[in-house]
Protein backbone atom coordinates (compact mmCIF):
# COMPACT_ATOMS: atom_id res chain seq x y z
CA UNK A 1 0.00 0.00 0.00
CA UNK A 2 2.74 2.47 1.00
CA UNK A 3 6.37 2.14 -0.01
CA UNK A 4 9.27 4.34 1.08
CA UNK A 5 12.22 3.90 -1.28
CA UNK A 6 15.63 5.20 -0.18
CA UNK A 7 14.26 8.36 1.35
CA UNK A 8 16.85 10.93 2.30
CA UNK A 9 15.95 14.33 3.65
CA UNK A 10 18.59 16.97 4.26
CA UNK A 11 17.56 20.37 5.66
CA UNK A 12 19.85 23.21 4.64
CA UNK A 13 22.66 23.67 5.23
CA UNK A 14 23.44 20.02 6.05
CA UNK A 15 21.13 18.62 8.74
CA UNK A 16 20.35 15.04 7.82
CA UNK A 17 16.81 14.22 8.98
CA UNK A 18 16.45 10.93 7.08
CA UNK A 19 19.04 8.76 5.43
CA UNK A 20 18.21 6.00 2.95
CA UNK A 21 14.95 4.98 4.61
CA UNK A 22 13.16 2.11 2.87
CA UNK A 23 10.23 0.03 4.04
CA UNK A 24 6.78 -1.03 2.97
CA UNK A 25 3.41 -0.80 4.74
CA UNK A 26 0.75 -3.33 3.85
CA UNK A 27 -2.96 -2.71 3.85
CA UNK A 28 -4.66 -2.96 7.29
CA UNK A 29 -1.25 -3.15 8.97
CA UNK A 30 -0.51 -1.51 12.34
CA UNK A 31 3.00 -0.08 12.33
CA UNK A 32 4.89 1.60 15.14
CA UNK A 33 7.60 4.08 14.24
CA UNK A 34 9.88 4.53 17.21
CA UNK A 35 12.85 6.69 17.86
CA UNK A 36 14.13 9.53 20.01
CA UNK A 37 12.97 13.10 19.36
CA UNK A 38 14.65 14.26 16.16
CA UNK A 39 15.05 10.71 14.82
CA UNK A 40 13.04 11.66 11.72
CA UNK A 41 9.59 10.17 12.51
CA UNK A 42 7.59 13.35 11.88
CA UNK A 43 9.60 14.18 8.75
CA UNK A 44 8.79 10.75 7.36
CA UNK A 45 5.05 11.27 7.93
CA UNK A 46 5.20 14.76 6.38
CA UNK A 47 6.91 13.30 3.32
CA UNK A 48 4.11 10.74 2.98
CA UNK A 49 1.54 13.55 3.11
CA UNK A 50 3.56 15.46 0.46
CA UNK A 51 3.97 18.34 2.90
CA UNK A 52 7.73 17.92 2.52
CA UNK A 53 9.78 16.92 -0.52
CA UNK A 54 12.48 14.28 0.01
CA UNK A 55 15.99 15.30 -1.01
CA UNK A 56 16.37 11.86 -2.55
CA UNK A 57 14.17 8.79 -2.95
CA UNK A 58 10.50 8.14 -3.63
CA UNK A 59 7.31 7.43 -1.69
CA UNK A 60 4.55 5.42 -3.33
CA UNK A 61 0.94 5.35 -2.20
CA UNK A 62 -0.85 2.52 -3.98
CA UNK A 63 1.76 2.57 -6.73
CA UNK A 64 1.68 6.32 -7.27
CA UNK A 65 4.72 8.46 -6.47
CA UNK A 66 3.19 11.04 -4.12
CA UNK A 67 5.71 13.70 -5.11
CA UNK A 68 4.75 13.45 -8.75
CA UNK A 69 1.09 14.20 -7.99
CA UNK A 70 0.03 17.59 -9.37
CA UNK A 71 -0.76 20.20 -6.68
CA UNK A 72 -4.44 20.29 -7.64
CA UNK A 73 -4.66 16.49 -7.25
CA UNK A 74 -2.94 16.39 -3.85
CA UNK A 75 -6.23 16.89 -1.94
CA UNK A 76 -7.34 13.49 -3.28
CA UNK A 77 -4.31 11.81 -1.69
CA UNK A 78 -4.82 13.66 1.58
CA UNK A 79 -8.48 12.66 1.72
CA UNK A 80 -7.30 9.05 1.94
CA UNK A 81 -4.94 9.74 4.84
CA UNK A 82 -6.19 10.86 8.25
CA UNK A 83 -3.79 12.60 10.62
CA UNK A 84 -3.68 12.76 14.42
CA UNK A 85 -1.14 15.01 16.14
CA UNK A 86 0.32 15.43 19.57
CA UNK A 87 -1.01 19.03 19.70
CA UNK A 88 -4.49 17.88 18.49
CA UNK A 89 -4.94 20.86 16.10
CA UNK A 90 -8.57 21.27 17.13
CA UNK A 91 -10.17 24.63 16.25
CA UNK A 92 -10.81 26.42 19.52
CA UNK A 93 -13.82 28.38 18.22
CA UNK A 94 -15.73 25.22 17.32
CA UNK A 95 -17.38 22.59 19.51
CA UNK A 96 -16.33 18.94 19.33
CA UNK A 97 -19.23 18.24 17.00
CA UNK A 98 -18.37 21.24 14.80
CA UNK A 99 -14.68 20.33 14.69
CA UNK A 100 -15.56 16.93 13.29
CA UNK A 101 -18.38 18.23 11.06
CA UNK A 102 -16.04 20.93 9.72
CA UNK A 103 -13.90 18.30 8.00
CA UNK A 104 -16.94 16.90 6.20
CA UNK A 105 -17.98 20.43 5.23
CA UNK A 106 -14.51 21.11 3.86
CA UNK A 107 -14.70 17.93 1.82
CA UNK A 108 -18.05 18.93 0.35
CA UNK A 109 -20.21 16.32 2.06
CA UNK A 110 -23.93 17.05 2.26
CA UNK A 111 -25.62 18.28 5.43
CA UNK A 112 -27.52 14.97 5.66
CA UNK A 113 -24.29 12.96 5.58
CA UNK A 114 -22.82 15.22 8.25
CA UNK A 115 -25.73 14.84 10.64
CA UNK A 116 -25.73 11.08 10.06
CA UNK A 117 -21.96 10.37 10.34
CA UNK A 118 -20.68 12.80 13.00
CA UNK A 119 -22.71 11.33 15.91
CA UNK A 120 -21.61 7.83 14.88
CA UNK A 121 -17.92 8.74 14.94
CA UNK A 122 -18.30 10.61 18.23
CA UNK A 123 -19.87 7.44 19.64
CA UNK A 124 -16.92 5.33 18.43
CA UNK A 125 -14.46 7.60 20.25
CA UNK A 126 -16.73 7.93 23.28
CA UNK A 127 -17.43 11.65 23.02
CA UNK A 128 -21.19 11.69 22.49
CA UNK A 129 -21.66 13.43 25.84
CA UNK A 130 -19.04 16.06 24.92
CA UNK A 131 -20.38 16.88 21.48
CA UNK A 132 -21.31 20.43 22.41
CA UNK A 133 -18.21 21.22 24.43
CA UNK A 134 -15.49 23.51 23.15
CA UNK A 135 -11.86 22.25 23.16
CA UNK A 136 -11.10 24.41 26.21
CA UNK A 137 -13.74 22.41 28.13
CA UNK A 138 -12.22 19.02 27.24
CA UNK A 139 -9.53 17.03 29.07
CA UNK A 140 -6.29 16.11 27.29
CA UNK A 141 -7.57 12.59 26.59
CA UNK A 142 -10.84 13.95 25.23
CA UNK A 143 -8.91 16.35 23.02
CA UNK A 144 -7.05 13.48 21.47
CA UNK A 145 -10.21 11.41 21.04
CA UNK A 146 -11.81 14.37 19.29
CA UNK A 147 -8.74 14.59 17.04
CA UNK A 148 -9.08 10.89 16.24
CA UNK A 149 -12.79 11.35 15.51
CA UNK A 150 -11.83 14.11 13.11
CA UNK A 151 -9.24 11.91 11.41
CA UNK A 152 -11.77 9.08 11.13
CA UNK A 153 -14.72 11.05 9.81
CA UNK A 154 -13.74 10.98 6.16
CA UNK A 155 -13.10 7.22 6.34
CA UNK A 156 -9.43 7.33 5.36
CA UNK A 157 -7.50 4.25 4.27
CA UNK A 158 -4.59 5.16 6.55
CA UNK A 159 -4.31 7.03 9.84
CA UNK A 160 -1.02 8.70 10.69
CA UNK A 161 -0.81 9.20 14.46
CA UNK A 162 2.17 11.38 15.29
CA UNK A 163 2.92 11.14 19.02
CA UNK A 164 -0.82 11.00 19.83
CA UNK A 165 -0.17 10.15 23.47
CA UNK A 166 2.66 12.62 24.02
CA UNK A 167 0.57 14.85 26.28
CA UNK A 168 -1.50 12.17 27.99
CA UNK A 169 -1.41 10.39 31.33
CA UNK A 170 -1.05 6.57 31.35
CA UNK A 171 -4.81 6.01 31.70
CA UNK A 172 -5.68 8.19 28.70
CA UNK A 173 -2.71 6.80 26.78
CA UNK A 174 -4.01 3.24 26.94
CA UNK A 175 -7.47 4.54 26.10
CA UNK A 176 -6.21 6.14 22.88
CA UNK A 177 -4.13 3.10 21.92
CA UNK A 178 -7.17 0.84 22.44
CA UNK A 179 -9.11 3.18 20.17
CA UNK A 180 -6.44 3.02 17.46
CA UNK A 181 -6.40 -0.79 17.69
CA UNK A 182 -10.17 -0.85 17.34
CA UNK A 183 -9.97 1.38 14.24
CA UNK A 184 -7.26 -0.92 12.83
CA UNK A 185 -9.47 -3.97 13.43
CA UNK A 186 -12.19 -2.22 11.42
CA UNK A 187 -9.78 -2.19 8.44
CA UNK A 188 -7.84 1.09 8.58
CA UNK A 189 -4.05 1.02 8.26
CA UNK A 190 -2.36 2.73 11.22
CA UNK A 191 1.09 4.28 11.34
CA UNK A 192 1.79 5.22 14.92
CA UNK A 193 4.81 7.30 15.71
CA UNK A 194 5.81 7.31 19.37
CA UNK A 195 8.66 7.10 21.84
CA UNK A 196 6.51 5.54 24.57
CA UNK A 197 8.23 2.30 25.58
CA UNK A 198 5.25 0.79 27.45
CA UNK A 199 2.92 1.20 24.50
CA UNK A 200 5.28 -0.46 22.05
CA UNK A 201 6.08 -3.36 24.33
CA UNK A 202 2.42 -4.03 25.12
CA UNK A 203 1.19 -3.87 21.50
CA UNK A 204 3.16 -6.69 19.94
CA UNK A 205 2.89 -5.10 16.49
CA UNK A 206 5.46 -4.38 13.79
CA UNK A 207 8.06 -1.87 15.04
CA UNK A 208 10.37 0.21 12.83
CA UNK A 209 13.10 1.85 14.89
CA UNK A 210 14.75 5.03 13.63
CA UNK A 211 17.99 6.48 14.86
CA UNK A 212 19.57 9.64 13.48
CA UNK A 213 17.43 9.34 10.38
CA UNK A 214 18.22 5.70 9.60
CA UNK A 215 16.13 2.55 10.02
CA UNK A 216 18.11 0.48 12.50
CA UNK A 217 15.51 -2.23 13.11
CA UNK A 218 12.32 -3.48 11.47
CA UNK A 219 10.69 -6.34 13.38
CA UNK A 220 7.25 -7.92 12.83
CA UNK A 221 6.52 -8.18 16.55
CA UNK A 222 8.98 -5.71 17.87
CA UNK A 223 9.91 -4.24 21.20
CA UNK A 224 11.22 -0.86 22.18
CA UNK A 225 15.01 -1.15 21.98
CA UNK A 226 17.03 2.01 21.40
CA UNK B 1 -20.92 22.22 -5.77
CA UNK B 2 -23.65 24.56 -4.56
CA UNK B 3 -23.11 23.33 -1.00
CA UNK B 4 -19.39 24.07 -1.29
CA UNK B 5 -20.05 27.58 -2.66
CA UNK B 6 -22.47 28.22 0.20
CA UNK B 7 -19.84 27.04 2.70
CA UNK B 8 -17.07 29.14 1.10
CA UNK B 9 -19.31 32.22 1.37
CA UNK B 10 -20.17 31.38 4.98
CA UNK B 11 -16.49 30.92 5.88
CA UNK B 12 -15.64 34.19 4.07
CA UNK B 13 -18.29 36.03 6.05
CA UNK B 14 -17.08 34.45 9.29
CA UNK B 15 -13.51 35.55 8.56
CA UNK B 16 -14.76 39.02 7.57
CA UNK B 17 -16.77 39.55 10.74
CA UNK B 18 -13.97 38.20 12.94
CA UNK B 19 -11.34 40.77 11.84
CA UNK B 20 -13.16 43.82 13.30
CA UNK B 21 -10.47 46.52 13.41
CA UNK B 22 -8.65 45.61 10.22
CA UNK B 23 -11.92 45.29 8.33
CA UNK B 24 -13.13 48.71 9.52
CA UNK B 25 -9.92 50.28 8.19
CA UNK B 26 -10.26 48.40 4.92
CA UNK B 27 -13.88 49.45 4.40
CA UNK B 28 -13.04 53.05 5.36
CA UNK B 29 -10.20 53.36 2.87
CA UNK B 30 -12.32 51.68 0.20
CA UNK B 31 -15.16 54.14 0.89
CA UNK B 32 -12.69 57.03 0.43
CA UNK B 33 -11.44 55.64 -2.88
CA UNK B 34 -14.90 54.81 -4.21
CA UNK B 35 -16.15 58.28 -3.17
CA UNK B 36 -13.34 60.00 -5.01
CA UNK B 37 -13.96 57.97 -8.17
CA UNK B 38 -17.68 58.83 -7.88
CA UNK B 39 -16.74 62.51 -7.40
CA UNK B 40 -14.87 62.43 -10.70
CA UNK B 41 -17.99 61.02 -12.37
CA UNK B 42 -20.11 63.75 -10.74
CA UNK B 43 -17.64 66.46 -11.72
CA UNK B 44 -17.72 65.35 -15.34
CA UNK B 45 -21.52 65.27 -15.44
CA UNK B 46 -22.05 68.50 -13.53
CA UNK B 47 -19.55 70.46 -15.61
CA UNK B 48 -21.27 69.20 -18.75
CA UNK B 49 -24.63 70.41 -17.41
CA UNK B 50 -23.19 73.81 -16.44
CA UNK B 51 -21.44 74.30 -19.75
CA UNK B 52 -24.38 73.24 -21.88
CA UNK B 53 -26.67 75.52 -19.87
CA UNK B 54 -24.25 78.39 -20.32
CA UNK B 55 -23.95 77.66 -23.99
CA UNK B 56 -27.72 77.72 -24.26
CA UNK B 57 -27.67 81.11 -22.62
CA UNK B 58 -25.10 82.50 -24.99
CA UNK B 59 -26.58 84.95 -27.40
CA UNK B 60 -25.28 87.86 -29.36
CA UNK B 61 -26.69 91.29 -28.92
CA UNK B 62 -25.79 93.84 -31.57
CA UNK B 63 -26.40 97.39 -30.42
CA UNK B 64 -26.90 99.96 -33.13
CA UNK B 65 -25.80 103.55 -33.10
CA UNK B 66 -28.30 106.24 -32.09
CA UNK B 67 -28.79 107.44 -35.64
CA UNK B 68 -29.47 104.04 -37.20
CA UNK B 69 -33.03 103.77 -38.45
CA UNK B 70 -35.33 100.87 -37.78
CA UNK B 71 -35.36 100.20 -41.51
CA UNK B 72 -31.59 99.78 -41.57
CA UNK B 73 -31.64 97.49 -38.57
CA UNK B 74 -34.30 95.28 -40.10
CA UNK B 75 -32.28 94.99 -43.26
CA UNK B 76 -29.27 93.84 -41.18
CA UNK B 77 -31.60 91.28 -39.62
CA UNK B 78 -32.59 90.16 -43.10
CA UNK B 79 -28.96 89.77 -44.14
CA UNK B 80 -28.13 87.88 -40.97
CA UNK B 81 -30.97 85.47 -41.58
CA UNK B 82 -29.56 84.72 -45.00
CA UNK B 83 -25.93 84.46 -43.91
CA UNK B 84 -26.34 82.33 -40.82
CA UNK B 85 -29.55 80.44 -41.51
CA UNK B 86 -30.71 81.56 -38.09
CA UNK B 87 -34.32 82.49 -37.65
CA UNK B 88 -34.19 83.24 -33.96
CA UNK B 89 -33.23 86.90 -34.34
CA UNK B 90 -35.22 89.36 -32.33
CA UNK B 91 -35.37 93.09 -32.94
CA UNK B 92 -35.54 95.15 -29.75
CA UNK B 93 -36.27 98.82 -30.32
CA UNK B 94 -35.03 101.62 -28.06
CA UNK B 95 -38.51 101.82 -26.49
CA UNK B 96 -38.72 98.09 -25.87
CA UNK B 97 -35.25 98.13 -24.32
CA UNK B 98 -36.41 100.87 -21.94
CA UNK B 99 -39.57 98.95 -21.08
CA UNK B 100 -37.58 95.76 -20.36
CA UNK B 101 -35.17 97.72 -18.15
CA UNK B 102 -37.99 99.42 -16.23
CA UNK B 103 -39.82 96.16 -15.78
CA UNK B 104 -36.70 94.45 -14.48
CA UNK B 105 -35.62 97.22 -12.10
CA UNK B 106 -38.89 98.81 -11.04
CA UNK B 107 -38.20 97.92 -7.43
CA UNK B 108 -34.91 99.81 -7.48
CA UNK B 109 -36.07 103.35 -6.72
CA UNK B 110 -32.62 104.93 -7.00
CA UNK B 111 -32.16 103.50 -10.47
CA UNK B 112 -35.64 104.60 -11.52
CA UNK B 113 -35.01 108.11 -10.14
CA UNK B 114 -31.74 108.43 -12.05
CA UNK B 115 -33.50 107.29 -15.21
CA UNK B 116 -36.10 110.03 -14.75
CA UNK B 117 -33.35 112.53 -14.01
CA UNK B 118 -31.62 112.06 -17.38
CA UNK B 119 -35.00 112.49 -19.06
CA UNK B 120 -34.00 110.74 -22.26
CA UNK B 121 -34.06 107.10 -23.31
CA UNK B 122 -30.40 106.03 -22.93
CA UNK B 123 -30.91 102.59 -24.48
CA UNK B 124 -29.92 101.59 -27.98
CA UNK B 125 -31.91 99.52 -30.42
CA UNK B 126 -30.50 96.02 -30.80
CA UNK B 127 -30.78 92.66 -32.47
CA UNK B 128 -30.67 89.62 -30.24
CA UNK B 129 -29.42 86.52 -32.00
CA UNK B 130 -29.70 83.05 -30.46
CA UNK B 131 -27.95 80.43 -32.56
CA UNK B 132 -29.14 76.81 -32.74
CA UNK B 133 -25.53 75.68 -32.54
CA UNK B 134 -23.09 77.50 -30.20
CA UNK B 135 -20.29 77.03 -32.75
CA UNK B 136 -22.05 79.50 -35.03
CA UNK B 137 -21.58 82.44 -32.65
CA UNK B 138 -18.03 83.03 -33.73
CA UNK B 139 -19.09 83.09 -37.37
CA UNK B 140 -21.97 85.51 -36.66
CA UNK B 141 -19.73 87.78 -34.58
CA UNK B 142 -17.15 87.88 -37.38
CA UNK B 143 -19.85 88.75 -39.89
CA UNK B 144 -21.17 91.63 -37.77
CA UNK B 145 -17.71 92.96 -37.01
CA UNK B 146 -17.09 93.27 -40.77
CA UNK B 147 -16.58 96.62 -42.43
CA UNK B 148 -20.08 96.71 -43.94
CA UNK B 149 -21.70 97.31 -40.57
CA UNK B 150 -19.00 99.45 -39.03
CA UNK B 151 -20.99 102.64 -39.54
CA UNK B 152 -24.17 101.45 -37.89
CA UNK B 153 -23.03 99.00 -35.16
CA UNK B 154 -22.22 100.54 -31.77
CA UNK B 155 -21.08 97.33 -30.06
CA UNK B 156 -21.42 93.58 -30.16
CA UNK B 157 -22.00 91.86 -26.85
CA UNK B 158 -20.67 88.34 -27.29
CA UNK B 159 -17.16 87.93 -26.06
CA UNK B 160 -18.11 88.82 -22.53
CA UNK B 161 -19.47 85.31 -21.93
CA UNK B 162 -16.69 83.44 -23.61
CA UNK B 163 -14.22 83.72 -20.69
CA UNK B 164 -16.82 82.21 -18.32
CA UNK B 165 -17.13 79.11 -20.47
CA UNK B 166 -13.38 78.84 -20.85
CA UNK B 167 -12.96 79.26 -17.12
CA UNK B 168 -15.40 76.41 -16.39
CA UNK B 169 -13.57 74.22 -18.89
CA UNK B 170 -10.21 74.96 -17.34
CA UNK B 171 -11.49 74.57 -13.76
CA UNK B 172 -13.17 71.23 -14.39
CA UNK B 173 -10.12 70.07 -16.29
CA UNK B 174 -7.87 70.95 -13.34
CA UNK B 175 -10.26 69.33 -10.85
CA UNK B 176 -10.36 66.23 -13.01
CA UNK B 177 -6.56 66.04 -13.18
CA UNK B 178 -6.19 66.54 -9.42
CA UNK B 179 -9.02 64.04 -8.78
CA UNK B 180 -7.42 61.41 -11.01
CA UNK B 181 -4.06 61.99 -9.30
CA UNK B 182 -5.51 61.55 -5.80
CA UNK B 183 -7.58 58.58 -7.01
CA UNK B 184 -4.47 56.80 -8.24
CA UNK B 185 -2.84 57.35 -4.84
CA UNK B 186 -5.96 56.17 -3.00
CA UNK B 187 -6.30 53.14 -5.24
CA UNK B 188 -2.72 52.19 -4.38
CA UNK B 189 -3.37 52.80 -0.70
CA UNK B 190 -6.59 50.75 -0.70
CA UNK B 191 -4.79 48.01 -2.54
CA UNK B 192 -2.12 47.84 0.17
CA UNK B 193 -4.67 48.00 2.99
CA UNK B 194 -6.84 45.20 1.54
CA UNK B 195 -3.70 43.17 0.85
CA UNK B 196 -2.63 43.56 4.45
CA UNK B 197 -6.10 42.72 5.81
CA UNK B 198 -6.20 39.53 3.75
CA UNK B 199 -2.70 38.70 4.95
CA UNK B 200 -3.86 39.21 8.53
CA UNK B 201 -6.92 37.02 7.91
CA UNK B 202 -4.70 34.30 6.45
CA UNK B 203 -2.51 34.54 9.53
CA UNK B 204 -5.53 34.43 11.88
CA UNK B 205 -6.91 31.38 10.12
CA UNK B 206 -3.54 29.66 9.89
CA UNK B 207 -4.72 26.70 11.95
CA UNK B 208 -7.95 26.27 10.00
CA UNK B 209 -6.05 26.47 6.73
CA UNK B 210 -3.58 23.87 7.98
CA UNK B 211 -6.42 21.53 8.98
CA UNK B 212 -8.11 22.10 5.61
CA UNK B 213 -4.91 21.22 3.79
CA UNK B 214 -4.35 18.12 5.90
CA UNK B 215 -7.76 16.64 5.24
CA UNK B 216 -7.56 17.33 1.52
CA UNK B 217 -9.75 20.39 1.02
CA UNK B 218 -9.60 21.57 -2.58
CA UNK B 219 -7.34 24.54 -3.24
CA UNK B 220 -10.32 26.71 -4.07
CA UNK B 221 -12.09 25.77 -0.89
CA UNK B 222 -9.04 27.02 1.02
CA UNK B 223 -8.60 30.20 -1.05
CA UNK B 224 -12.28 30.96 -1.64
CA UNK B 225 -13.17 32.47 1.77
CA UNK B 226 -10.39 35.08 1.50
CA UNK B 227 -11.64 36.07 -1.92
CA UNK B 228 -15.19 36.27 -0.56
CA UNK B 229 -13.86 38.51 2.19
CA UNK B 230 -12.52 40.92 -0.46
CA UNK B 231 -15.87 40.88 -2.27
CA UNK B 232 -17.77 41.57 0.97
CA UNK B 233 -15.45 44.46 1.93
CA UNK B 234 -15.80 45.96 -1.57
CA UNK B 235 -19.59 45.56 -1.64
CA UNK B 236 -20.10 47.05 1.83
CA UNK B 237 -17.79 49.98 0.99
CA UNK B 238 -19.71 50.54 -2.27
CA UNK B 239 -23.06 50.50 -0.45
CA UNK B 240 -21.80 52.93 2.21
CA UNK B 241 -20.50 55.27 -0.51
CA UNK B 242 -23.83 54.99 -2.33
CA UNK B 243 -25.75 55.97 0.81
CA UNK B 244 -23.32 58.84 1.51
CA UNK B 245 -23.72 60.20 -2.02
CA UNK B 246 -27.49 59.68 -2.05
CA UNK B 247 -27.95 61.50 1.25
CA UNK B 248 -25.41 64.17 0.30
CA UNK B 249 -27.21 64.89 -2.97
CA UNK B 250 -30.60 64.98 -1.24
CA UNK B 251 -29.48 67.24 1.60
CA UNK B 252 -27.30 69.66 -0.36
CA UNK B 253 -29.36 69.75 -3.55
CA UNK B 254 -31.32 72.87 -2.56
CA UNK B 255 -28.18 74.70 -1.36
CA UNK B 256 -26.33 73.96 -4.59
CA UNK B 257 -29.44 74.86 -6.54
CA UNK B 258 -29.40 78.28 -4.87
CA UNK B 259 -25.83 78.82 -6.11
CA UNK B 260 -26.29 77.38 -9.59
CA UNK B 261 -29.90 77.66 -10.57
CA UNK B 262 -29.53 75.20 -13.46
CA UNK B 263 -28.01 72.48 -11.33
CA UNK B 264 -30.13 69.93 -9.52
CA UNK B 265 -27.71 67.33 -8.17
CA UNK B 266 -30.45 65.17 -6.63
CA UNK B 267 -32.01 64.92 -10.08
CA UNK B 268 -28.57 64.17 -11.55
CA UNK B 269 -28.14 61.43 -8.91
CA UNK B 270 -31.54 59.85 -9.57
CA UNK B 271 -31.10 60.05 -13.36
CA UNK B 272 -27.73 58.28 -13.13
CA UNK B 273 -28.41 56.02 -10.16
CA UNK B 274 -27.60 52.79 -12.03
CA UNK B 275 -24.33 54.12 -13.47
CA UNK B 276 -23.31 55.43 -10.04
CA UNK B 277 -23.97 52.16 -8.20
CA UNK B 278 -22.21 50.28 -11.00
CA UNK B 279 -19.13 52.52 -10.80
CA UNK B 280 -19.06 52.13 -7.01
CA UNK B 281 -19.52 48.35 -7.05
CA UNK B 282 -16.95 47.83 -9.80
CA UNK B 283 -14.41 50.01 -7.98
CA UNK B 284 -15.06 48.42 -4.57
CA UNK B 285 -15.29 44.79 -5.60
CA UNK B 286 -12.53 45.20 -8.19
CA UNK B 287 -10.11 46.55 -5.60
CA UNK B 288 -11.21 44.03 -2.95
CA UNK B 289 -10.87 41.02 -5.21
CA UNK B 290 -7.66 41.99 -7.03
CA UNK B 291 -5.72 42.72 -3.85
CA UNK B 292 -7.12 39.58 -2.17
CA UNK B 293 -5.95 37.50 -5.13
CA UNK B 294 -2.43 38.92 -4.83
CA UNK B 295 -2.40 38.34 -1.05
CA UNK B 296 -3.63 34.75 -1.51
CA UNK B 297 -0.98 34.06 -4.14
CA UNK B 298 1.74 35.60 -2.00
CA UNK B 299 0.84 34.45 1.50
CA UNK B 300 -1.38 31.36 1.21
CA UNK B 301 0.54 28.30 0.17
CA UNK B 302 -1.85 25.46 -0.61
Amino acid sequence: MIRFENITKIYPPNTVALKDVSFEVKEKEFICLVGKSGAGKTTLLKILLAREEPTKGKVFFEGQNVHEIKPNELPELRKRIGSVFQDYKLLSSKTTYENVAYIMEVLGRSDEEISRDVPKVLEIVGLTERANHFPAQLSAGEHQRAAIARALIHRPDVILADEPTGNLDPYNTSDIIRLLLKINELGTTIILSTHNKEIINSLGKRVISLEEGRVIRDEPKGRFIL
Amino acid sequence: MLTSIKRIIRLGWASFSRDGGAITTTVFILVLTISLVTCIFFLKGISQILISNLEEKVDISVYFKEDTTEQEILSVKQELCQVSDEENIEYISKEQALEIFVERHKEDLVLMASLEEIAINPFLASLNIRASDPVKYEEIADFLEGAVFEASVEKIDYNQRRPVIERIFSLTDSFKKIGIGISVLLVLLSFLVVLNTTRLAIYNLKQEVEVQKLVGASNWFIRGPFLVQGVIAGTIAALISFVIFGLGCLVFSSNINALFSDLNIWQYFTNNVLTIILIQLVTGIGLGVSSSIIAIRKYLKV
